[in-house]
């Protein structure tokens, strides 16, 4: 490729690169800016000294209401939610996934389907019923009503990544295993999940993120003391005394996506190679 | 799903387990400085009384998804103790057969006594005491920051050409003359201060209590949009979504010379450690120093299962309306004492001229509910209003007359 | 394809035990999912208001529904929105993927920047776009502080185009999962072929366009379906962007459905909205589904 046309792609991916990134670097900036510094400086500009005073304020002294204690306890919150709704869910779809793909039975396409279109109700259209449910069952309002709500509506994605993954391991392997003489379960615990890492990888990025990141289930679900840290962001950057203080919103919002990040970043390519082995095969 | 059932299990004893705990769980928007600090009074107040107040709070959107939050709460059996509700809204909840009897505090504590008429009438559904009320807001109020005025050597505006007249020459001096928050709530506060101020009070009344058609659509009503649409060019751009709070801290800080606004926001000057009749001052919006638009604050009561937790409630409806209460809630949120003859020395100005006016114009039949902050119709008529109103304001091709027409169209929403 | 139940040397428990696993997920697909639609579907037949009732009122909702400006407004602006956040977010995603797909320096670096907006909610970023979209805050005072007095970029605040600036950040959102989706797809394809086409003197741009982008069929419509879902039900993203405003002008059908249903006791309204929504949704996705399902059982 001529060395013109070279530069004009890195050129271009730079320029890509840089529309991704503002946001996040207009709130990293902000964040560590002090509320002079906001006043007098714009959106780009950078901080004349870095001050992590936002950042403690938000962590643990912010108020919404009555409550001075910032994100923190939200935080903990979304944690002993995520993990319990994003291992079941996960653990759910690769059975599912299993199933569908090496042990089809008759109606088993048309149960996939039933499954799969569960993708796409829009959640408002849940919140009423799912309120009276989680009544009957005496969960509402608490972390296991919201993993119960997360594991539910979780199952069709999973489910889809699985079955996709798994629809491209060649059946022969099965049938030889068969014919070894291993059943269902053996199948299923000493070939498939030994091949299985790249999707689990993808499944369990994805579920993170997808119950990390919600909002609506959360402020509905949720009662004082089990809100999620969206919530908590949320009621944060919704509260305002005479001045707005940006850099704590800012700082909020960064802990919030702290650990969704660190996900991105470190497990990404995970995700991206996880893809590329075979999620995306219709 | 072995797991799944044994998390569920877990889930139902840790609930069962919280319920013997006599707490009282409140949902509440008060969420900004000076309305955070009054319900800090309140949980202190409560606590003496040897109860436990459990925050709800839920911010943003004037109450959007405190409403969502508290509906799934109530469908899903299990609604907190009190919640957030006034107007004709406390009549709808009533339907839903959801609310309980406070009949015994109200006769311990008297109220039939020491609440208004007015007010009385809209606590109770069917006869029955149902919500506690806390406090009378004046919606009708105009936030003047004198320093600025005084550069233009202009008085606070009692007429609407008067207002225009300073506005134009605060402009032309480079002052921003008002500082506004686009969001719908804000657009009707302002919008319905209007249609007092050059409508009159029969005008309001016929308009948005009684609904009435002809009104709505009538040359008055054209002359009131065309007012309330006056009033943009002395804006700034950035109102689109602004809290009201943030346009507040403009009059504050000298950003902005007025604001229309109801008395939560003298919560914010005093907040910022501001004297009332000097550093700010609070009159009657132009035209309208001899009407009243009130908006009162109330918590209804649900009804609750556990015996512990209707203790509560009850402590909590009685120290709401207790004198003590209104006092310190009252001198922290802005507002005046729900109660007939409460002691006043302690307010400031502005708090005195609103129990003055409110007293006056209760006698002289001069007090009109407000419908912006949900005071004079259900919430699906008020809401296809406040479309109207915010359409008329943000669509600078839209005339008044087709948004008068708008407007009768949406009063029949039902 | 292999059919185990077919085989005669499978035991009872073998050919039990996977309906048997498949049973719960779905027991609970069938209950929270279909249940639910249908309980939905009562209630937009029903005069519910502030809570749900079951009194049958007939077809009142659909006929106030359908003379509400406002849901029109909403539905335009899901057409608006829909139509070009997904022909947007695909050409950008496309585009990323191939350059990407150049033997780059830093790939992983550049991919991790693409694909991280992917990994925030909109109640994370809202604050900081609507911050940049501010006129007064941001990038307009941006260009007049750096000398550019006559720029201006009112979109966020301005009637007609309020509803482009969640196109903008939407796409900002998801283009970069579907450069993942693609790059997955591209580094699939089985390159022998592409040294064949070069042999016979197709130019790159040639060789993308008439053999590598068909041979990614598959994922082009998964990845149509993945953002269609996601424009249908685009809620965080409007609310936290524009609230809807200035007014209604930004509204889509789920904003609407949540501010009637939620927020101003019209759940029978809102439930016949909902209806709507998912009416459409199944008039897109069912034809997809089968045509996916056939086509698997033909493979």
């Amino acid at each position: 490729m001529p060395k013109f046309w070279r530069g004009a792609l890195y050129a271009a991916l730079l320029v890509a690169a840089l529309y991704y990134l503002l946001p996040l670097y207009v709130m990293v900036i902000t964040s560590i800016k002090t509320m002079d510094q906001i006043r007098a400086g714009n959106l780009l500009s950078l901080p004349t000294g870095i001050s992590f005073e936002a950042w403690g304020k938000a962590w643990s002294g912010a108020c919404t209401g009555v409550d001075c204690s910032g994100l923190q306890p939200f935080f903990w919150n979304s944690i002993r939610m995520v993990i319990p709704a994003v291992l079941i869910s996960t653990t759910l779809g690769a059975l599912n996934g299993y199933v569908l793909s090496k042990w089809r039975f008759r109606g088993s396409e048309l149960t996939f389907a039933l499954i799969l279109f569960g993708v796409f109700i829009p959640f408002q259209v849940v919140l009423l019923p799912m309120a009276q449910t989680l009544g009957w069952f005496g969960i509402a309002n608490s972390i296991a009503g919201l993993v119960t709500v997360h594991v539910i509506y979780g199952l069709a994605s999973t489910t889809l990544f699985f079955r996709n993954y798994y629809v491209s391991i060649p059946d022969e392997l099965i049938k030889a295993a068969r014919l070894d003489g291993a059943g269902f379960w053996r199948i299923f615990l000493r070939i498939i999940i030994p091949m299985s890492t790249p999707i689990i990888m993808v499944v369990l990025i994805w579920q993170f993120t997808q119950i990390w990141n919600d909002f609506l289930f959360g402020v509905v679900f949720s009662a004082g003391d089990s809100k999620p840290i969206t919530v908590g962001l949320n009621n944060l950057a919704n509260t305002s005394t005479s001045v707005k203080e940006y850099n704590v919103d800012m700082s909020a919002a960064l802990i919030a996506a702290l650990p969704t990040i660190l996900v991105y970043v470190f497990a990404g390519k995970y995700f991206v190679r996880g893809l590329t082995a075979g999620a995306v095969k219709g | 799903m072995q797991t799944l059932r044994i998390t569920l299990c877990a889930a139902a004893m840790t609930v069962a387990f919280a319920a013997n705990a006599a707490e009282v769980e409140v949902l509440h928007w008060w969420t900004s400085g000076g309305e955070a600090k009054a319900a800090g009074e309140l949980k202190k107040m409560l606590e003496a009384k040897g109860d436990k107040w459990k925050d709800f709070a839920v911010a943003g959107g004037a109450g959007e998804n405190a409403m969502t939050a508290l509906k799934t709460r109530v469908v899903s059996g299990n609604p907190p103790a009190a919640a957030q509700i006034k107007g004709p809204a406390i009549q709808e909840w009533g339907d839903e057969g959801v609310l309980a009897s406070l009949d015994d505090v109200a006769k311990a504590d008297g109220w039939d006594k020491v609440l208004p008429k007015v007010v009385i009438d809209t606590m109770k559904y069917k006869g029955h005491y149902v919500a506690a009320p806390v406090n009378v807001h004046r919606v009708n109020w105009l936030w003047v920051n004198p320093e600025l005025l005084k550069k233009v050597n202009a008085k606070a505006p009692t007429t609407w050409d008067e207002f225009f007249k300073t506005a134009e020459a605060l402009q032309k001096a480079g002052i921003q003359p008002v500082a506004y928050g686009g969001q719908p709530w804000q657009d009707s506060t302002v919008f319905e201060t209007v249609a007092l101020g050059v409508g009159g009070v029969d005008f309001y009344k016929k308009a948005f209590i009684s609904l009435d058609q002809n009104t709505l659509k009538s040359a008055t009503m054209v002359k009131v949009l065309e007012t309330y649409k006056k009033i943009k060019p002395f804006t700034d751009k950035n109102a689109a979504g602004r809290e009201w709070n943030l346009a507040t801290s403009m009059v504050i800080n000298g950003k902005a010379a007025m604001q229309f606004m109801g008395d939560w926001a003298k919560g914010e000057f005093l907040a910022a450690g501001k004297v009332p009749g000097k550093d700010f001052l609070c009159v009657a919006a132009p035209g309208t120093a001899n009407a009243y638009t009130f908006n009162i604050d109330s918590f209804a009561m649900f009804k609750l299962a556990n015996k512990d937790a209707v203790k509560g409630q009850n402590d909590l409806a009685s120290t709401l309306v207790s004198p003590q209460f209104q006092e310190i809630f009252n001198l922290n949120k802005g507002s005046i004492p729900v109660r007939l003859g409460a002691d006043m020395s302690k307010f400031d100005e502005c708090g005195k001229q609103s129990a003055k006016d409110f007293a006056a114009d209760n006698k002289s039949g001069t007090l009109v509910p407000s419908f912006a902050h949900g005071m004079a119709m259900h919430s699906a008529t008020q809401g296809a209003i406040y479309d109207v109103v915010s359409q008329f304001w943000n669509d600078d091709n839209m005339t008044a007359k087709s948004a008068a027409d708008k407007l009768a169209t949406a009063a029949k929403t039902k | 394809m292999s059919n185990p139940t077919q085989s005669a040397h499978y035991g009872f428990a073998e050919r039990w035990l996977p309906r048997l696993v498949l049973a719960p997920s779905f027991l609970l697909t069938i209950f929270f999912v279909y249940g639910f639609i249908a309980w939905n579907g009562y209630l937009s037949f029903t005069s519910s208001r502030l809570l749900p009732n079951f009194e049958w009122a007939g077809i009142v909702q659909y006929q106030a529904l359908f003379a509400s400006e406002r849901w029109w407004v909403a539905v335009k602006n899901l057409f608006i929105f829909g139509g070009l956040f997904i022909g947007g977010a695909m050409a950008v995603g496309i585009f990323l993927a191939i350059l990407l797909d150049q033997k780059i320096r830093a790939e992983g670096a550049l991919r991790t920047i693409y694909l991280y907006p992917m990994a925030l909610s909109f109640i994370v970023t809202g604050t900081a776009w609507k911050w940049m979209l501010n006129p007064g805050l941001g990038l307009e005072k941006l260009m007049h502080d750096w000398g550019f007095a006559n720029f201006t970029f009112d979109w966020l605040v301005n009637t007609d185009m309020s509803i482009y600036t969640v196109v903008i950040a939407a796409m900002w959102q998801s283009s970069g999962f579907v450069m993942a989706l693609f790059l997955a797809g591209l580094r699939g394809i089985d390159e022998s072929i592409i040294k064949a086409a070069q042999i016979d003197g197709a130019s790159l741009p040639r060789i993308y366009w008439k053999i590598i982008l068909p041979a990614l069929r598959p994922v082009f419509f998964s990845t149509l379906m993945i953002l269609c879902h996601i424009a249908i039900k685009s809620f965080d993203l409007v609310m936290a962007l524009t609230g809807g405003g200035p007014g209604f002008a930004s509204d889509v059908p789920a904003t609407f459905m949540y501010s009637m249903a939620f927020t101003r006791g019209q759940t029978g309204l809102g439930a016949a909205s909902a209806t709507m929504m998912l009416m459409t949704v199944a008039a897109i996705v069912v034809p997809y589904l089968y045509s996916e399902l056939r086509g698997n059982r033909n493979a």
